[in-house]
């Protein structure tokens, strides 16, 4: 099916560089790979480059120097009108003055694609985003939620060999949102679209992306899958953007087969999975709130634990966030999940209680 | 903190029951005030007098109560007179044409003007903004007089349109009598509307332009459109409450003009403006100047009406 070469990545992007000669560089040699059919995301905060790199796929920005090839094709020099590109855009810049029907026709119209065959990949694209019945609104007569499917219709419409999704769901409100998230990534499956996605909500990238590049400062820190950004971040800075962690530096005092132990100061890290560091390293641990329990009393036998105070507890419904003051001042946050219905042993506020976790709950970070 | 309760005059006066119940009233009573008075009073006036007869140099009344009997004496004549008279529909034709014309080319030269200036560097929008507005500061008079200098015979622009050959072109449209003359033609008054109008034409549009939303660009030019396909296909129309605005704000003014025409106007360019003056302060005939004031006044309610139209229209487009 595609002409690119085994073993090569469908969209190439090659050392790609861009300044605007402001003092920054928006990305700065960035290279990524990503197969045929895949959700991609671009995370980061605001200002991060993410959008730039997106633009730049699009064709609305030339890239300061590197390469861009999709399935083969360098793309440098292509205009965005020439490219077999489409955009959704943040807040979907639908075109106000022309009706739902006209708005998903106007890619298929500038091909020059005949009357009735223009008709028929009109009415399957809303269709396939269920918004016949809305064919003759104008996009200001419809819910921020019918735009957005207006939007993903009218890009998907003259079947882009790569889509581009610009915050797809960031002006749609909190429960909408986890639903559309599901629904956009049904369509964009059956659809069979390579997908590029620009997102400042982890959550999002999360549930919708195949593979997450995490980036600051217009370069990627870490790609990979949703899981494995999560559980095994490669820097401090990972492991800090992506959820909630408790982080602490320490050195290593003992390193053997199978276990190395950390001095933090205030609590010693046995790390029981497949690592090795020398003695005397300063290292990082990162341990995510949910992977630590919380006892009143001392309990027999874990490897990790800390004696605490409990400072503040927000109830959030499904789990309960702790937030324990350590000896000399240290927090540490621990999420508990709320299995039981009002638990009568949970600790209360201004009480001693002993934080645990199992010697797999920590990444070690040396960056 | 609690912010202290009607202190000065005006939070009393707001409190005021009466200014709670009929406040929206009272202000929207002050505009219709001076509209009754300056525009639709005057207007019935003229009215009256356009159906009115004259003995002499003295109105008839239209109504009036003699011996028992009531008599409504109402004189069409004067309108009957116009829509029969070959000078008075053409110049009614000819002023229409020479307001059609401006506007055309006041869009055509202030489009791309606007479009440049709104999509100008923002720090330069403002100089650009007050090269526009900066013939104002000048007499209308002035400028219009001016015009007259340039184009006559050895004025500069007149100079420069011969050594172009321009008014070989012109010759050859019949806009001007003869070669190397360009004043007192349908051309030296096209000038001279379209230069003093131009401005009211841009303002409007550039208020349009510089408010687009240029992502739509960027999304045309990703779904395939190229710059010229772009600007036709979303520019132009989402421009269109600007283009119906700027031209209402030229046609309608043209229609009635009457200090250009007098200016640089001459035998072939009659306008209704130079005829109502005529009428009223040459012939002295108030009835027949009234008709014919009362007819452009509704040649140009009409346009307006529906300019009103298109405005709401496109108001609730936005909202």
């Amino acid at each position: 099916m595609s002409p690119a070469v085994a073993g090569q990545a469908y969209l190439q992007i090659r050392d790609v560089v861009k300044d605007f000669g402001n003092g920054s560089v928006a990305v700065n040699h960035v290279s990524l790979g990503i197969q045929q059919g895949e959700i991609f995301a671009l995370l980061g905060s605001s200002g991060c480059g993410k959008t730039t790199l997106l633009r730049m796929l699009a064709g609305f920005e030339t890239p300061t120097s590197g390469q861009i090839l999709l399935d083969g094709l360098d793309l440098a020099g292509l205009p965005p009108y020439l490219r077999p590109i489409n955009m959704m855009f943040q807040s979907y810049a639908l075109f106000p003055h022309l009706t739902v029907w006209d708005n998903v026709a106007f890619g298929l119209r500038r091909e020059g694609m005949a009357k009735d065959a223009t008709a028929q990949r009109v009415e399957a694209m809303l269709k396939l985003v269920q918004l016949q019945k809305y064919a003759k609104r104008k996009p200001h007569q419809l819910s921020g939620g019918q735009q957005q499917r207006v939007a993903l219709a009218r890009s998907l419409a003259k079947r882009p060999q790569l889509m581009l999704l610009d915050e797809p769901l960031g002006a749609l409100d909190k429960k909408l949102r986890e639903e559309t998230q599901v629904e956009l990534v049904n369509i964009i499956h059956e659809v069979g679209v390579t997908c590029v996605m620009v997102t400042h909500d982890q959550e999002e990238a999360m549930t919708m992306a195949t593979r997450i590049a995490v980036m600051s400062e217009g370069e990627i820190l870490q790609v990979g899958p949703p899981a494995d950004i999560y559980e095994t971040p490669a820097t401090r800075f990972v492991a800090d953007f992506i959820g909630n962690v408790n982080l602490m530096d320490g050195t290593v005092v003992v390193d053997e087969p199978d276990l190395v132990e950390i001095d933090c100061g205030y609590c010693r890290h046995r790390v029981g999975h497949g690592i090795t560091g020398n003695v005397g390293m300063a290292v990082s641990v990162a341990v995510r709130p949910e992977k630590i329990r919380l006892s009143r009393e001392k309990p027999e036998g874990e490897v990790n634990q800390v004696k605490a105070t409990v400072r503040d507890r927000s109830y959030f419904g499904s789990f309960t966030v702790y937030n324990l003051e350590l000896e000399g001042g240290r927090r540490l946050k621990v999420s508990e999940s709320n299995v039981e219905r009002h638990r009568a042993d949970a600790p209360e506020e201004g009480e001693v209680a002993w934080a645990t976790w199992p010697d797999t709950a920590q990444v070690v970070l040396t960056q | 903190m609690s912010r202290p309760l009607a202190t000065s005059f005006f939070d009393r006066m707001h409190a005021h029951p009466f200014f709670r119940k009929h406040g929206r009233k009272a202000v929207i009573v002050v505009p219709y005030l001076w509209l009754l008075i300056f525009f639709a009073l005057p207007f019935f006036i003229i009215l009256k007098i356009s159906v009115q007869d004259m003995e002499g140099v003295v109105f008839q009344p239209v109504a009036k109560l003699q011996d028992g009997v009531a008599s409504l004496v109402i004189n069409f004549n004067h309108y009957l007179f116009l829509l029969q008279d070959r000078l008075y529909v053409q110049t009614y034709w000819s002023s229409l044409k020479f307001a059609a014309v401006t506007t055309f080319w006041c869009l055509f030269i202030g489009y791309p003007f606007a479009y440049f200036m709104a999509r100008a560097k923002a720090s330069v929008q403002p100089a650009l903004m007050m090269m526009v507005m900066l013939p104002f500061w000048t007499s209308f008079l002035l400028r219009v007089y001016a015009w007259k200098g340039l184009l006559m015979d050895g004025g500069w622009v007149a100079n420069l349109l011969v050594a172009l050959h321009v008014d070989d072109l012109l010759l050859a449209f019949d806009l001007i009598p003869a070669a190397g003359k360009f004043m007192n033609s349908p051309f030296s008054l096209t000038v001279g509307m379209v230069y003093t109008y131009l401005p009211f034409m841009i303002l409007p549009l550039y208020a349009t332009l510089s408010k687009m939303d240029l992502r739509l660009l960027e999304a045309a030019a990703d779904l395939g459109a190229t710059p010229w396909v772009g600007f036709w296909k979303i520019t132009v129309p989402l421009s269109k409450a600007g283009i119906i605005a700027g031209s209402m704000l030229v046609f309608i003014p043209c229609i009635g003009e009457y200090v250009i025409p007098e200016l640089l106007g001459g035998p072939r360019t009659l306008m209704i403006g130079r005829v109502l003056w005529d009428e009223f302060f040459s012939n002295n005939d108030w009835p027949m100047a009234s008709s014919v004031a009362v007819v452009v006044i509704l040649l140009i309610i009409v346009p307006l009406a529906l300019f009103n139209k298109y405005q709401a229209e496109a108001t609730e487009v936005r909202a």
